[in-house]
């Protein structure tokens, strides 16, 4: 699902955010991405999402070269993706169900079967009762299930997320990755970067460590 | 089909609830728009009004012919005789100096004035209608005429609006000048506020390309923000013309009363209105592409 072969990020200025990554993940799987911060891990995720382009190798997602992808092609791309962020990038200009929406906005279509989907997607998360609230007047957990209920809206075969348990405490943090295992279950692909111990010990998944940029063993 | 239709519907709908929310700052940006092409369509309104009155005057060219005051019965005659006579001439018509006075009595309300006169001032007259009626036809019968024995003064009553017509030209050169300047300011004025907006939404935009959103779609608020102030610019524009023109025409009634004549000015026909809608739009959507091209480009997700 998910190949990366040889592949260099160096920024400008000659930072080596990493150095000749090669690794795959099969269709259906959940890999957690461990490492100190600064060890390349979000720039891993980004390079999946094309968010940037690696200098050399090629990154492989769904059988597409993302490396050399046109820029008009990136949406579709993305489409297919579902992206968790540890700051969760919400809008704070519109409840927490056009939040949700967003995604199948962009992707055009019937507004009733929409909103089916959205709330869905809300209760999925536990956040149905929500939908009307402003993510601002959410906790942080709640927030990043909001995040999280935007990025399988779409129903993605792919989820990426950086840090999703960042900033919560154990008991929210539990629950998110509850969540992810339900997605794991009904054979989402899931790639995962924590440096939270515990989840990598709670869940009897592969882990691929990074540091200073290079894959450990 | 019907998906991308639903897709221009909400993008629209979502823009006019934008404009909507901050209706001071929209109605200010509009505002400014409108007073901006208020002045070139209003000089056009103006200019067509004018041009329409010497048309009225061109149409049909007349050369007035006043004879000497002391032109005797045999001099009347005779120019009678070879006025009728005459190769260019259509039809006259003989305007006795009795009638001419009653007319002045009657039309200009100097009744007074003239009935403390005690000669009248007033010669007899011949109205003329060429049969060619261009301008250098019309000058060499006056010529012709002048010289004839007993004709104090032959006057083309068209020269003025052949002169009007000269100076039409020039009011419509300055208005095209003033119009081009203004259609740049109603550019720059969009282009403005477009980047306004897409500075305050630009969390939404790189979310939105986070998550799988083409530029066209990104793109297509702004350009219809832009269109849609564009097209309001337009109407406030109409409007200021047409509350300027009520205004104006007030007085103007006055005015003619005093010279015993009607003069209206008239509003902007259906077409013309509906063109400086479509012109004012276009413009409008003009601005926000070349905002929308300038600084979309920059804003990437990191």
């Amino acid at each position: 699902m998910i190949r990366f072969n040889q592949v260099c990020k160096r920024y400008p200025g000659g930072y080596e955010a990493l150095k000749n990554v090669t690794f795959e993940i099969a269709g259906g799987e959940m890999v957690f991405l461990a490492g100190h911060s600064g060890a390349g891990k979000s720039t891993l995720l980004h390079l999946v999402a094309a968010i940037e382009r690696p200098n050399s190798g090629s990154v492989v997602v769904r059988g597409q070269n993302v490396a050399s992808l046109r820029g008009g092609a990136l949406p579709y791309l993305r489409r297919n993706l579902g992206l968790i962020f540890q700051d969760h990038k919400l809008l704070f200009d519109r409840s927490a169900f056009d939040n949700v929406m967003l995604p199948l906005q962009i992707c055009g279509g019937d507004y009733r079967e929409s909103a089916k989907r959205v709330r869905a997607a809300l209760d999925k998360v536990g956040l149905l009762q929500r939908e009307k609230a402003n993510p601002i007047a959410l906790s942080g957990g709640e927030q990043q299930r909001l995040c999280i209920a935007r990025a399988i809206v779409n129903r993605p075969s792919i989820l990426l997320a950086d840090e999703p348990t960042g900033n919560l405490d154990a008991g929210y943090a539990g629950e998110i990755m509850d969540i992810f295992q339900s997605f794991h279950q009904v054979g989402v692909t899931l790639l995962i970067a924590t440096h939270d111990e515990s989840a990598l010990r709670h869940f009897a998944a592969r882990t691929l460590t990074l540091k200073h940029g290079e894959l450990q063993q | 089909m019907k998906n991308w239709l639903a897709q221009h519907a909400r993008a629209l709908l979502f823009t006019l609830r934008r404009l909507l929310a901050a209706p001071v700052s929209s109605a200010l940006n509009i505002l400014v728009i409108g007073i901006a092409l208020s002045l070139p369509a209003g000089m056009v309104v103006l200019l067509q009004n004018v041009q329409g009155m010497a048309e009225r005057a061109v149409d049909a060219p007349q050369i007035s012919v006043f004879l000497s005051m002391d032109a005797g019965r045999d001099d009347t005659a005779r120019i009678d005789r070879q006025l009728k006579q005459h190769q260019a001439i259509g039809k006259i018509e003989f305007v006795p100096r009795e009638q001419a006075l009653e007319q002045i009595k009657q039309s200009t309300g100097l009744a007074d004035v003239i009935g403390g006169l005690t000669q009248n001032p007033l010669p007899d007259a011949y109205v003329i209608y060429p049969k060619n009626t261009g301008a250098q036809a019309l000058e060499a019968l006056r010529d012709e005429l002048q010289k004839w024995q007993g004709i104090e003064h032959v006057q083309v009553d068209s020269a003025w609006a052949r002169k009007l017509e000269a100076l039409l030209r020039f009011g419509r050169l300055a208005t095209l000048i003033l119009g081009v300047l203004l259609g740049f300011a109603l550019v720059a004025v969009t282009f403005n506020t477009i980047r306004l907006q897409i500075l305050t939404r630009r969390d939404e935009i790189e979310v939105s390309k986070l998550i799988g959103a083409t530029d066209a779609f990104i793109r297509r608020p702004f350009l219809y923000s832009g269109m849609l102030h564009g097209l309001l610019g337009g109407a406030a524009a109409w409007l200021i013309i047409v509350t300027s023109l009520l205004l104006v025409n007030g007085n103007l009634a006055e005015l003619a009363q005093l010279y015993a004549s009607s003069l209206v000015l008239r509003p902007l026909s259906a077409g013309d209105s509906l063109a400086l809608l479509g012109f004012s739009a276009c413009l409008g959507w003009l601005g926000a592409w070349l905002s929308v091209a300038q600084h979309l480009r920059r804003i990437e997700p990191r």
